[in-house]
């Protein structure tokens, strides 16, 4: 009876290493239900003033892409915009945007000054292509394989160091398996 | 300079903290009564300086000096002084200081008022006391000191998110920390109990006032957060069983339980390894609800800007703190001898049903709420729980309670009667079957279960008064008597009887708005009508108004029912121009049975406007339900046995004379 | 039977996201929808029951039904637009369900990983009955006597005795 005292210790050291545990773990990343699944059926118009929409077909022509979905109103979007502009020169990868419910015009103007990295650019204007995706916030990123598979989904700003240490080998690695 | 002031003022604070924490004692282990002697003043001088440091705060944000970055984020200087003074603790650093004043506040209230305790059990709690404020001022000033500077002061702040400026909710934190950390007290004198191995009604006397003012203010403090929820949010809603919510709830749970539990330490002198053990887990939840606020370990609707490295110092002092204490009752628990004897069916009994029934609730609360975390770190899998799980567990353990709660009041210490006890309810159960008949017939779209949970709330009411009315021997003797009775009758008594009258009202209206809420949601034209309930809204229009920092679509609606005019309601929706966000005001018509509830939404651009409406049947009933229970607390806090420092080991006559002035 | 709205002074209430990488589909802009309820009334109180069981993803701990979210109006919406089209709950949900995962469902499924969350409860309050009996068989007899000798003989006599000893309260 004598261990009966011990237990709230015991069960208390448990609840603390899982504690510990949890502080390294990031709650808000919610992982895509698509990983692995075909990208959804869809087809959206160009943004306004570019002449490339971007459908499902585009994403299963034996070639590893990106789609990023991006937006005029979003901050971060911004920010990781360069990035973007410095992976479209090496031409490494396809790198397709989806314009995630955005004014045209405001979409065309921002394309227009900061620079479009976009092959093909679709605008998803009420954004029902955006739910079939698994859109929560913007800026998300894609990696989508050659047979039209997502991959990967990263959330949030897309930084130089995710592109090269996560993005960039896991592209690479699909392509060699060609 | 006055920010410099407070900020030194913490780390005198820190250092008196050290001494209080330390030197009592180890003086009371070696019997050093010098030693001991010191908790007195350095509790008392801890609390000078820490309200120093507050004052200096409070004093940076009433005449908003931007040259401190606490005052830059969280203030505004055209913002109304209310929210100045409540922007002291609108944000993590101010609340944590606030926390640390509420801490040091009872600490001194032990110093000043606990003359009637024996002086080794005073410097013990003292000393406990002064070792969980080192941890806390070690907390703030390591990494979330609120004194900090900004080179270049700006022209003016950030103002405060405007959800929080409100008046339910500047009092809100005051009153949840007055409960959280009031539990600390009931922690300190377990832990000093446990050091001198000894606990007795006695102890259990001492403890009973300071668990059932933390109880009183946590109380407070949830119920005016979800009233503030229910109107500010715009969708009519008085709990969501968000983690940060169960994060007070849980302690609030124990800490009922505790109430309870000491009871029987008191009266019966049993149940005491348990009573410790209780008031170590309710005051290591407020350390956990500490925890899961501020750390990001969970998702939140509400909950502080976090930072890791502030998770795994709170997480290292919970450790600390709880772990330790935990230890000790391992080591030290099992040398508490029960003593009374007692049948199953007793006012014992049914207290240990009460501590089963609560203690499981609190722990499938807590499950629910960090299972998430549990799975993600073992299994990297994300799962949510959400009111579907909380209610469908949470609600079976709650009906057993309210159902043997009406009875228990009314049983025998050590062996009850309860053939007898039931049939002093037989008129409690006449009246809960009228009301379920009677919610039947007047409700007979609602769900089956809305019948049940009213005759659940009558019932308690309608045990509660009946006990209430036996102790009176009402109408069966003269009303003089009676009278006589009543005014002989101990104040915690009626407290009691006050406190479970409030429960069952606070079933009630959980039971009303859960089961018959009518919703309606629908895009409106100016001079189109609405039915809902036995109400008619008609839009009259819709304009722009412009009120001090926002701008605001008002919509004017024309209440009737029955064709007879009733009202006209202006629900707003405002635009904040230091924020992106935008708040919901609510139009609300509460009646005693219930509220019309509208809400005006955005334009669909072909002049309609989005606009939802509630009737919330009975919901008003859970706040005054909750204000009754704190009433009942309240009236056993003033009875004399119950009043701080009044009772002794001893009953010496120094007691009785103070206790009868 | 919820417990009390939130806590702590709540620096971000409605959908703020702590991380500044990410903007929640919040901002309103040209293609905002509104909440358009469904024309028939037994649907539409279809929908607002699902919406009350789908976990908004930006606010993540409000139901969509409980949030200004712009996505959460969308939600709204597109649960609406399957049951118009004649979509059953359970196609509805598993609309969404295949898009964004379970972790949508405020009612996590029961399933291997959520035997304990479901279970748990069951089990902790088992275990703490088991603990009050084991207390109270100790409580009602001296501490010294075996708990398994006791026959119900001696049992009827030790209530009448300590029925004898009974007191009254205060």
């Amino acid at each position: 009876m004598r261990l009966g005292y011990v237990i709230p210790f015991v069960l208390f050291f448990a609840l603390a290493v899982a504690l510990y545990v949890g502080l390294g773990l990031k709650p808000r990343d919610i992982p895509s239900a698509l990983i692995d699944k075909p990208v959804p059926e869809f087809n959206l118009p160009p943004v306004k003033d570019h002449d490339k929409g971007l459908k499902t077909a585009d994403l299963k022509n034996g070639e590893v892409s990106l789609v990023n979905v991006f937006a005029s109103w979003c901050g971060p979007c911004r920010v990781e915009h360069p990035v973007f502009m410095a992976l479209s020169k090496t031409g490494e990868v396809a790198l397709h945007g989806i314009n995630y419910k955005d004014d045209p015009d405001n979409a065309s103007n921002w394309l227009a000054r900061y620079g479009n990295p976009y092959t093909r650019a679709g605008a998803d204007r009420n954004g029902r292509v955006g739910i079939d995706w698994g859109v929560y916030g913007v800026p998300e990123t894609f990696v989508v394989d050659q047979g039209g598979r997502i991959r990967y989904k990263h959330v949030g700003v897309m930084t130089q160091e995710i592109l090269d240490k996560r993005i960039m080998p896991l592209v690479r690695k699909l392509k060699s398996k060609q | 300079m006055i920010a410099e002031i407070g900020h030194y003022a913490l780390m005198l604070a820190l250092v008196l903290a050290i001494v209080q924490g330390t030197l009592p004692l180890i003086g009371a282990q070696t019997g050093i009564d010098s030693w001991v002697a010191v908790a007195r003043p350095a509790a008392l001088g801890q609390l000078f300086f820490i309200a120093v440091s507050f004052a200096a705060l409070t004093y940076a944000f009433v005449v908003s000096d931007f040259s401190v970055a606490a005052v830059v984020k969280n203030s505004h200087s055209a913002k109304p002084m209310l929210y100045k003074i409540s922007g002291v603790w609108g944000n993590h650093e101010g609340s944590l200081l606030l926390w640390i004043l509420i801490l040091a506040t009872f600490g001194g209230a032990v110093a000043a008022f606990g003359r009637n305790l024996p002086p080794y059990l005073r410097a013990r709690v003292l000393s406990v006391q002064g070792l969980i404020g080192v941890g806390f001022l070690l907390f703030i000033l390591l990494t979330s000191t609120p004194f900090e500077r900004v080179l270049n002061p700006p022209a003016d702040g950030n103002g405060l998110n405007p959800l929080l400026q409100d008046p339910g909710l500047a009092f809100h934190p005051p009153f949840l920390y007055l409960g959280y950390v009031g539990f600390s007290m009931a922690f300190s004198f377990a832990i000093a109990a446990l050091i001198e191995g000894r606990v007795d009604p006695a102890w259990a006397r001492w403890v009973r006032p300071w668990t059932l003012l933390a109880w009183c203010f946590l109380t407070i403090g949830i119920a005016l957060g979800s009233w503030w929820a229910y109107y500010e949010l715009g969708w009519g809603g008085w709990g969501f069983w968000d983690p940060v919510e169960n994060a007070s709830f849980m302690p609030w749970l124990l800490g009922t339980a505790l109430l309870h539990s000491s009871i029987v330490v008191e009266k019966r002198d049993t149940l005491k390894a348990w009573t410790i053990l209780l008031a170590i887990l309710t005051f290591s939840l407020s350390l956990l609800g500490t925890f899961i606020v501020r750390s990001g370990v969970l998702t939140s609707v509400h909950a502080f800007a976090t930072d890791p490295e502030r998770g795994v110092f709170i997480l290292a002092f919970l450790a600390v703190v709880v772990g330790g204490s935990l230890l000790l009752f391992a080591m030290r628990g099992p040398a508490l001898k029960s003593g009374g004897l007692f049948s199953p069916i007793s006012r014992e009994g049914a207290l240990v049903l009460n501590n089963l029934l609560l203690t499981t609730a609190c722990a499938t609360v807590l499950l629910g709420t960090l299972y998430p975390l549990f799975l993600d770190a073992l299994t990297g899998e994300k799962v949510s729980v959400g009111p579907p799980y909380f209610n469908a567990t949470f609600v079976p353990l709650m009906v057993p309670l309210f159902v043997a709660l009406a009875a228990g009041p009314m049983l025998a210490w050590k062996r009850g009667d309860l053939g007898g006890a039931m049939a002093r309810l037989k008129f409690a159960f006449a009246l809960t079957v009228i009301v379920a008949l009677g919610t039947w017939y007047m409700r007979t779209g609602g769900p089956v279960l809305a019948v049940f949970g009213m005759a659940l709330g009558i019932w308690l009411v309608a045990g509660s008064v009946l006990e209430w009315a036996g102790r009176l021997k009402l109408f069966a003797i003269s009303p003089a008597d009676s009278w006589r009775r009543l005014r002989g009758l101990p104040r915690a008594a009626h407290g009691m009887t006050l406190a479970h009258i409030g429960v069952g009202i606070v079933i009630m209206g959980i039971t009303g708005v859960q089961s018959w809420t009518e919703e309606s949601a629908k895009v409106m034209r100016p001079g189109e009508t609405i039915s809902i309930g036995e109400y008619d809204l008609t839009l009259k229009g819709a304009r722009t108004v412009e009120g001090p920092n926002y701008s605001a679509l008002r919509g004017t609606f024309d209440v009737s029912s029955e064709g007879k005019y009733i009202t006209t309601m202006e629900p707003e929706t405002r635009s904040f121009r230091t924020s992106t966000m935008t708040t919901t005001e609510a139009a609300i018509r509460p009646t005693l049975t219930s509220d019309l509830y509208a809400v005006i939404g955005d334009p669909d651009g072909k002049g309609g406007y989005a606009t939802r409406f509630y009737v919330k049947p009975l919901v008003h009933w859970i706040w005054t339900g909750s204000m009754i229970m704190v009433l009942g607390g309240f009236v056993s806090l003033s009875d004399r046995r119950h009043r701080v420092g009044a009772p002794a080991r001893s009953r010496s006559t120094v007691t009785l004379k103070e206790a009868n002035a | 039977m919820n417990p009390f709205r939130h806590l702590f002074v709540l620096l971000f209430v409605v959908c703020a996201i702590s991380a500044l990488t990410l903007t929640p589909v919040t901002e309103p802009n040209a293609q905002s929808t509104i909440d358009k309820p469904l024309e028939n009334p037994a649907d539409e109180a279809r929908a607002l029951a699902l919406h009350k069981l789908l976990r908004c993803l930006v606010c993540q701990n409000q139901s969509i039904s409980d949030s200004n979210a712009e996505l959460a109006r969308d939600l709204r919406m597109l649960v609406r637009q399957r049951i118009g089209s004649g979509d059953s709950d359970e196609e509805t949900i598993a609309y969404i369900v295949d898009r964004y995962g379970d972790w949508v469902l405020l009612d996590p499924p029961v399933k291997s990983t959520t035997y304990v969350l479901w279970f748990g409860p069951v089990g902790i309050f088992l275990l703490a009955l088991i603990g009050v009996i084991l207390f109270l068989r100790r409580s009602r007899i001296q501490p010294a006597t075996p708990v398994a000798s006791l026959s119900t003989e001696e049992e009827a006599k030790l209530k009448s005795m300590l029925a004898d000893r009974d007191g009254t309260d205060k």
